[in-house]
């Protein structure tokens, strides 16, 4: 299903978003690349902080005062979004790629109708009349699997549960075709019942309109289901990337390792989650070196030196790592 | 709804009974109305005469009774001073009090509400900290003050506006309306202005913190996700969210200044209300004062409750009950 074609349809080059706050520079992004070709899904991984949602918002140009694209390219089929002017953004947005939210209770408008707000995008990217639009809110809302979809057009957000309005938000951003959604940890707040409902959805609708996806996430399980390859992210910078089964078959880096080991395994008896030492360091004053080495089990004296660039490992991964796990190592 | 209705209406109904004891025990103890009555060479005699006509030679419990059964049947007493019903002398001048006032409250809205939202979109701005240090001017200065600088600006040098009075008037439904001539609007600018800045003010103050508050909520973010245009995610998402505020302290304002637009009356000699309400505190007009106030307090509780019913119109998660 997903190919590699010649010109992928988002490549993200030398991403630099920079927050600029009175305590000091938040480089919550610095330096990321990563490409996404037609129909495909990415996940973005990383822990809380790490400047995965930071990404997604700089895409659509999104990112808010103190922070800024301090340099880089955002190239989507061709066109530089970091250059592009707040009007060409606006008729990307929504159109051509648009965002699911991480909070179903708060992304929706609680005083306009769920109908209303869908009606709002084919409104601002279609020429459709109003019964055609109000025609493909219908279907759309259907088709994400809300019943009476024609009655629930007249419903107010909190009228539905939380699984109900991220469903709704998902409608919303599919309505207008976009080739490329930004789901920015979509269920994250759900129960985890409703969790795996969702996530199923959202892979069929991508694959029926041959949408392409970047799913920002800190839960690699569900990636892993989910994407076709994966980009692990450590304090604003990628440290590991790769398809997805050879990264969590086999990492090379040692960060994308702790995440993989702290996946609660049911089969395994361990009497204590794995989890990885330490904190994420405090992004405004990064120590020297690599920035993981601190929590690294195979740091040596060359991690303080040097910060490691990325690699060719094994397989399809790349990763940043003087000391990067090879398959067969046992941690 | 009917239910809720009728709840209202015996709350409003038991509002006004309370008003109207405090309001007569409090007239019963600021002096006798009597001796504004009588010439000042009155003998005891014809004091006591006076007294009687006017039914205060009863106990206090004898006089707010027959007040009370005589308010049920529709008779709000006479005034002292003008021999005329209090209710006649208060309603011939609730027109021109009204009017100012919608004048007032309608400019303060139409400069608050736009000045607000942008000052909550772009809080660091430096046009955003012009209008905010404005507003607390327009907090600080007191109406008199401002009324006074109008008409020295406006009328005595400049001469663009007169400085008192109300002018033509025109006639609907019987009531007198300046806002139907092109010379009442001239006369009405300067009070107006004068009596909207305080309320303009504290709207743009409110306005202004609600949309900061709102501008921070996801759905925000996700309208502009949408592509929705700036200024519609400003207006047509945010404002709204912000509104039950800025609608709770606008219908309180609107009861202030009708109620109390006294001193900006008095200084541009405008025919209203407040200065019928001065006069009469002056002359121990007792009824007058009673049925101003009561009506005061029936013009606070309806606005009450059409906010309350404007709320259900701004958000469906608010009902009535």
């Amino acid at each position: 299903m997903a190919q590699e074609s010649e010109t992928p349809l988002l490549a993200v080059r030398d991403l630099r978003t920079w927050f600029h706050t009175f305590s000091g520079v938040v480089k919550a992004v610095n330096g990321v690349s990563f490409e996404i070709g037609e129909g495909e899904v990415m996940g973005l991984v990383g822990e809380s902080g790490g400047g995965k949602s930071v990404i997604g918002f700089s895409v659509l140009g999104l990112i808010d005062s103190p922070g800024r694209i301090e340099g880089g390219e955002i190239l989507f089929d061709g066109e530089d979004l970091a250059q592009a002017g707040e009007e060409r953004l606006r008729h990307i947005r929504g159109r051509h790629i648009s965002m699911v939210f991480q909070d179903p209770m708060t992304s929706l408008n609680p005083l306009h109708t769920v109908g209303r707000q869908m009606d709002e995008v084919l409104r601002l990217h279609t020429d459709l009349g109003a019964a055609e639009r109000r025609k493909a809110c219908i279907d759309m809302l259907e088709s994400v699997g809300i019943s009476r979809a024609a009655e629930r057009l007249k419903a107010y957000p909190h009228q539905f549960s939380g699984g109900m309005r991220q469903r709704v938000v998902i409608a919303i951003a599919l309505l207008a075709g976009p080739r490329l959604i930004i789901a920015d940890e979509p269920t994250t707040a759900l129960d985890v019942t409703i969790q795996s409902q969702i996530l199923k959805l959202m892979r069929r609708q991508i694959a029926e309109k041959g949408a392409s996806m970047i799913l920002i996430t800190h839960d690699l399980a569900v990636v892993s289901e989910m994407a076709d390859h994966i980009t692990v992210l450590y304090c604003g910078k990628v440290v590991e990337r790769g398809r997805t089964r050879d990264l969590i078959e086999s990492p090379a880096h040692p960060y994308t390792r702790g995440l993989i080991d702290s996946i609660p395994d049911p089969a395994a008896r361990h009497d204590r989650l794995r989890q990885i030492p330490g904190s994420v360091p405090d992004i405004r004053a990064l120590p020297k070196g690599c920035n993981f080495r601190e929590r690294c089990p195979r740091a040596q004296a060359l991690c303080a030196e040097t910060e490691p660039d990325l690699t060719k490992q094994h397989r399809s991964l790349w990763a940043a790592c003087h000391f990067p796990l090879v398959p067969g190592d046992v941690q | 709804m009917l239910g809720y209705l009728l709840k209202r209406l015996i709350q409003m109904i038991l509002v006004l009974w309370v008003v109207s004891v405090i309001v007569f025990l409090m007239m019963s103890f600021t002096g006798d109305p009597v001796f504004m009555v009588v010439p000042i060479d009155a003998t005891d005699s014809e004091i006591a005469q006076a007294r009687r006509l006017l039914g205060l030679d009863q106990s206090l419990p004898v006089q707010y009774w027959k007040f009370l059964s005589s308010i049920v049947q529709g008779d709000f007493g006479r005034s002292y001073v003008f021999r005329q019903p209090a209710m006649t002398l208060i309603l011939e001048r609730l027109p021109a009090t009204v009017e100012m006032v919608l004048v007032a409250m309608g400019l303060a809205v139409l400069v608050a509400i736009p000045l607000g939202v942008y000052a909550g979109a772009n809080p660091n701005g430096r046009l955003s900290r012009t209008i905010m240090a404005g507003s607390l001017l327009g907090i600080s200065l007191p109406g008199f003050w401002v009324g006074m600088v109008l008409i020295y600006l406006f009328a005595v040098h400049w001469g663009i506006f007169p400085s008192s009075g109300r002018g033509d008037t025109g006639e609907i439904f019987g009531l007198r309306i300046s806002l139907l001539t092109l010379d009442g609007w001239h006369h009405i600018a300067l009070p107006a202005i004068t009596l909207s800045l305080g309320t303009m003010a504290i709207l743009l103050r409110m306005t202004r913190a609600g949309m900061m508050e709102v501008s921070r909520q996801d759905f925000m973010k996700f309208a502009r996700a949408k592509g929705v245009p700036r200024k519609d995610v400003l207006y047509g998402h945010g404002l709204k969210n912000a509104l039950i505020p800025v609608v709770t302290i606008f219908g309180l304002q609107l009861g202030d200044l009708i109620a109390f637009a006294t001193i900006t009356e008095t200084i541009f000699s405008w025919p209203g209300m407040g200065k019928l309400l001065i006069d009469s505190i002056y002359r121990a007009d007792r009824p007058v004062i009673v049925v101003y106030l009561m009506l005061v307090a029936l013009i606070f509780v309806v606005i009450n409750f059409i906010v309350d019913l404007v709320y259900t119109l701004i958000d469906p998660r608010i009902s009535l009950k």
